[in-house]
């Protein structure tokens, strides 16, 4: 599935700039939890988290994830927008929960990493 | 070719820029993808590790045609038990460290996992030594 359409499942924004909207996503893993995060390999994957913090960017940049969606519009700053953008990491925030973005996108025919 | 960074105890905001610098250069050098996550994956919970754990570490990273060896000394604490600290779940990290998403006692298991080589050595009120070694090459 192509980000441009999980953005418009998600009602979520694209914060970054430059952003291939036409990438296709066949996977996703949900955590706030960057330590079990960390221990997996991922593929065309979209990682959901409702830590909104450096952190989850620079997981996401050592595991070549290139989609993080931030959940219930937790606040993203500059800084983690400056850092994805260098990392060519695509970020995007919903309003939903973590568990309401999992069912949506798994509904779409996404698939789990496990 | 050699590289050297410098971390200090809570800095979580710094906390991973060796990685990714280290990333970049690996790529430049054509190193495979997956043998690339495993360097960082491992330098990365290092990084993290100091800056949860330790006062300040130091990183030194070498880079030859076939290896990269990692050594990261810091001063801190150091560990009591290496065996139990090594053991999924155990972790002594503070509740910051925890909410930042790190701290559930998986991070040493983990560098274990993504190295070829590990060793680390650790005296209790001073510091920790973790030496890491990977192969760039299949």
């Amino acid at each position: 599935m192509q980000i441009k359409e999980i953005a418009n499942i998600l009602s979520a924004r694209i914060l970054t700039s430059d952003a291939d909207v036409n990438v296709e996503i066949y996977k996703a893993f949900s955590s706030d939890l960057m330590s079990d995060v960390l221990t997996s390999d991922y593929d065309q994957t979209i990682l959901i988290t409702g830590l909104s913090t450096l952190q989850a960017i620079r997981t996401a940049e050592m595991l070549d994830i290139g989609h993080i969606i931030i959940a219930r519009n937790k606040e993203v700053n500059r800084e983690m927008i400056a850092l994805a953008e260098e990392s060519s990491i695509v970020l995007l925030q919903s309003e939903y929960s973590m568990f309401h973005i999992s069912g949506l996108l798994y509904q779409a025919g996404i698939n789990p990493v496990y | 070719m050699k590289m050297q960074f410098h971390i200090n105890g809570g800095d979580f905001v710094n906390a991973g820029k060796a990685s990714s610098q280290v990333k970049g250069v690996l790529k430049k050098l054509n190193v495979e993808q997956k043998l690339i996550k495993r360097v960082v994956v491992a330098l990365y919970e290092t990084e993290v590790n100091v800056a949860a754990h330790a006062h300040e570490g130091d990183i030194e990273v070498e880079i030859s045609e076939n290896e990269i060896t990692i050594v990261v000394s810091d001063k801190g604490p150091g560990i009591v038990d290496i065996e139990k600290a090594m053991q999924v779940g155990f972790s002594t990290a503070t509740k910051e460290v925890r909410e930042m998403g790190f701290g559930a006692g998986m991070g040493l298991a983990n560098i274990k996992k993504n190295s070829d080589s590990f060793h680390i050595e650790s005296v209790p009120g001073k510091g920790t030594i973790v030496k890491l070694a990977n192969t760039l090459t299949n």
